[in-house]
């Protein structure tokens, strides 16, 4: 393989790249590591009451814990919908409009899951 | 230049999303543009899942309510699409990251990885389906 990346590597552009490539990464590992727990905790719970599903998230632990995913998930998001929007979308009114309104609907849903978590 | 000379220049662009119904796609393409299919779908339907977590989590009278509301075919139905666009994407966002170690980066184990994504991805899917409309 060519070597094209590294230290050598001339850089150029606005710099963010690394940054959300990294930031992909990292938010995509939280959200797997929470799938993991939400299945493990879901699957040993004997029965699908209402006792057991709202017991498992009146636990504060596993509020952050689902709390710090939707962070995770709403970086996640933006980042990608913004990918997809720049290859599509070459208005830059239009991408502008899409870019704000992804965010605005991102953060509403942050605020809403933070809403659920801590009235359970 | 004359405007003859500018209309014959080739433009290269992505794929229009309108145009990929039209080409033959390697499994690797095919698992990338799932990949952002599902990422959409799941962006898009992310109010839908806050509500579902909503009206199970809020009290006994709403968790009676999410229950009959997933009971209907058409629910099952968005819940069974969410549950294979969270399965694929899952998957072949692993085998990103497996890439970004730069494993599998030549043209047959990237082929391999996209078959696998899809191996994994779909059958799972297909177990949810049959779980959602009580096979088993």
């Amino acid at each position: 393989m060519d070597n094209n990346f590294g230290s050598k590597r001339l850089v150029v552009g606005a710099h963010y790249g690394l940054r959300d490539w990294m930031a992909q990464r990292a938010t995509a590992v939280v959200m797997a590591a929470y799938t993991v727990i939400l299945l493990v905790s879901f699957l040993s719970a004997k029965d699908f009451s209402y006792e057991g599903w709202a017991g498992m998230f009146a636990q504060q632990w596993f509020k952050l814990a689902t709390f710090v995913t939707v962070i995770a998930l709403i970086y996640h998001a933006w980042v990608g919908v913004r990918d997809v929007l720049m290859d599509y979308v070459h208005s830059a009114g239009t991408k502008l409009v899409l870019q704000v309104a992804t965010l605005v609907w991102l953060i509403a849903c942050a605020g809403w899951a933070a809403q659920i978590l801590w009235r359970v | 230049m004359s405007d003859a000379a500018k209309n014959t220049r080739p433009q290269y662009r992505n794929i229009h999303i309108f145009q990929i119904l039209g080409y033959r796609m390697p499994f690797a393409a095919l698992v990338s543009i799932l990949h952002r299919i599902s990422g959409l779908l799941l962006f898009l339907f992310l109010p839908f899942i806050l509500f579902l977590l909503d009206k199970s989590l809020l009290s006994e009278i709403s968790f009676e309510y999410f229950r009959s509301f997933t009971s209907g075919w058409f629910v099952k139905l968005i819940i069974l699409a969410l549950s294979w666009a969270f399965l694929h994407h899952f998957c072949a966002g692993i085998r990103h990251v497996i890439m970004d170690f730069e494993y599998g980066l030549s043209k047959d184990g990237a082929r391999r990885s996209a078959v696998s994504v899809l191996v994994i991805s779909l059958p799972l899917a297909a177990l949810v389906g049959l779980k959602l409309f009580g096979v088993f």
